[in-house]
């Protein structure tokens, strides 16, 4: 089972999916290193979500498989997938809108301080000193992970209530609740404007500085060029170009792909500050 | 506001029987008491994590009939010559039994239908109580059939320096129930506001991210399953032991349907909301019944349920929060009448 080669945290290996006659990804392969910010682009319906799904557990793949810190995710559930570590955002439904802030994340840390001993479950039904003390560090940690997004003035809102920028920021906050390794991030900058995006842009470094691997699908061109280590480009469900940003950007097939457009802009903003 | 509800109904339960010496009345708190464990038991699954059980009753009958059958004893034959012969045993035993078989009565039915889940609970549950209740009519030999197990002997608790105390009377029989009820209602309360309860919530409000939370969901569906079930047990045994007769009708579908009337109509997800319902549609038929006629008081009933639910489509309970809500937030407006006059003038010194 152990085939991680370097310190590569995941591995996609020849992963294909089909759904009936229609191919959503065909034959993608690539690693993430450990620490690193790894971004997945490529036009609407290339197959970034799909891929995002299948390296969470919520689709299994018809051909080839994921690696996860050596292990093999085919057979595992999505809820386990998250117990070894590797947590995700969701594109749209990413908050438990009904509650508050601070009770969305005590929900994410649901399993903070996992204990399975006898004495654990009378805790749970009884007030004894250990459940307050075991409490109150859920709660703290808490207001800590809420304190590092920013929303510590929202703590006490419903989470429904808030503007879409700061609901991304709660489901951020959830999937660091999780306490993961690795990050799986589909599109966290959607609906935030551009000063929230830097702020969001400033959390993913600083987390990826505690040592937790980024691998972030997104559409916002200018912050894939600026936050990425490496890019990883899809189109029509499959892997057409892998690299740093600089290569990514002046790549012929990826221009062709995807960025033409926001390629040609990047320059003219360049030319611009120059 | 709607803290107060279990407290005030603490308070006027426990020192509302020294008042009262209509054995009637007794009797009709006594049911309603049990029929509202069985709406908490169900509100823990119904409300709590959004899947219904439509077959409910099943766990209350299932209780009520391993407890008189632990306590009169019984002696069947079964197939490949074996045979089963118990003498009766104490009542508390039967007791602990009823919750303990429930418990796994629950279990099985949550490991079997909640990886499915939805709708598919809801038939598992409605069968599974239909099959009981046909073992319960046929299995003559064990539960005695229609023919209703008699004579079933009354709770026996052990009482420090009185020694074992038979619940002979209908004010022990309430003060047992009233007990009950309070442990159940404390049950849930922890339970709910424990990391247990998180991924309960997490799981009923949006499944998906609950699952990339690393919230296993079958298992948390199915030990709230478990607990439920072995509640309505409790409450099953509980009847037994005071009516001292039970049929195959324990199974009856309409019981079903009381506990989620009780449940709907007090507010689902709530902790008082079953205890404000049941006590409702408990009492319900009690308060008619000296003022109309039969046919009348079900029409009654029926009106009052649906006016409720029109009026207060999320129960009772959130019904009152909502309107707690408003009154604190009128309030605090009326505290700063010129709130929003000095802002204003703030800005344009």
């Amino acid at each position: 089972m152990s085939t991680t080669r370097g310190n590569a945290i995941l591995n996609v290996e020849h992963v294909g999916m089909k759904f009936g006659g229609l191919t959503a990804i065909a034959d993608l392969h690539f690693d993430v290193q450990e620490s690193e910010i790894l971004s997945l682009i490529g036009p609407n319906g290339a197959g970034k979500t799909t891929a995002f799904n299948i390296m969470t557990g919520f689709l299994k793949p018809t051909q080839g498989r994921v690696l996860f810190r050596g292990r093999d995710l085919s057979q595992t559930r999505p809820n386990e997938i998250a117990r070894l570590g590797l947590a995700r955002t969701f594109q749209r439904t990413s908050v438990f809108a009904d509650d508050t802030v601070r009770d969305n994340v005590l929900i994410g840390l649901h399993r903070h301080g996992d204990d399975t001993r006898a004495a654990a479950l009378l805790d749970r039904l009884f007030p004894t000193p250990a459940a307050r003390r075991a409490e109150n560090a859920v709660r703290e940690r808490a207001d800590a992970i809420i304190d590092m997004v920013g929303l510590t003035a929202r703590a006490g809102d419903k989470a429904g209530s808030l503007s879409y920028g700061e609901q991304r920021l709660v489901g951020f906050a959830l999937a660091l609740a999780v306490e993961p390794k690795m990050l799986l991030l589909d599109e966290p900058v959607s609906g935030m404007n551009a000063s929230e995006t830097q702020g969001f842009v400033r959390l993913i470094r600083k987390v990826r500085d505690e040592g937790v691997t980024i691998l972030l699908v997104e559409h916002d061109m200018p912050m894939v060029m600026e936050v990425s280590d490496r890019i990883v480009c899809l189109n029509y469900g499959r892997l057409i170009a892998e690299g740093p940003p600089e290569a990514i950007r002046t790549d012929p097939k990826v221009i062709e792909a995807y960025l033409g457009k926001s390629a040609a802009k990047l320059e003219q903003r360049e030319v611009a500050h120059a | 506001m709607t803290r107060f509800i279990a407290p005030l109904f603490l308070v006027v339960f426990a020192l509302l029987p020294l008042g009262l010496t209509d054995p009637y009345l007794l009797n009709a708190l006594i049911i309603t008491g049990i029929l509202t464990i069985c709406a908490m038991s169900l509100n823990l699954l119904l409300g709590f994590t959004g899947q219904l059980s439509l077959g409910h009753v099943a766990f209350f009958g299932i209780g009520a009939y391993v407890s008189a059958l632990t306590a009169l004893g019984f002696d069947v034959s079964l197939p490949f010559g074996l045979r089963v012969t118990h003498e009766g045993g104490a009542p508390l035993l039967g007791f602990l039994l009823a919750i303990l078989i429930t418990g796994l009565a629950g279990y099985l039915i949550g490991r079997l239908s909640f990886r499915v889940r939805g709708a598919y609970f809801v038939i598992v549950t409605i069968s599974f109580a239909e099959v009981v209740r046909l073992v319960a009519l046929n299995w003559v030999e064990l539960t005695q059939g229609p023919l209703a197990l008699t004579a079933i002997p009354n709770m026996v608790l052990p009482v420090p320096g009185l020694g074992d105390v038979a619940l002979r009377s209908k004010m022990q029989n309430y003060y047992l129930v009233l007990a009950v009820a309070v442990a159940s209602y404390l049950l849930i309360a922890r339970l709910v506001a424990s990391r247990f309860g998180r991924a309960m919530r997490g799981l009923k409000e949006n499944e998906s991210l609950a699952l990339s939370l690393g919230i296993n969901a079958t298992r948390t569906l199915t030990v709230a399953a478990t607990i439920s079930a072995a509640m309505a047990g409790a409450a099953g045994s509980l009847y037994a032991h005071y009516i001292r007769i039970i049929d195959p009708d324990v199974f009856l579908f309409s019981y079903t349907v009381t506990m989620v009337i009780m449940v709907v109509s007090g507010g689902k997800g709530t902790l008082a909301g079953p205890l404000v319902g049941g006590i409702l549609f408990g009492l319900l038929p009690v308060a008619l019944r000296p003022v109309m006629a039969p046919e009348a008081q079900w029409i009654v009933y029926g009106a009052i349920l649906i006016a409720i639910l029109f009026l207060m489509p999320r129960g009772i309970v959130p019904a009152l929060e909502g309107l707690g809500e408003r009154i604190a937030a009128r309030r605090k407006a009326g505290d700063k009448p010129t709130d929003v006059m000095p802002a204003k003038m703030g800005a344009n010194p």
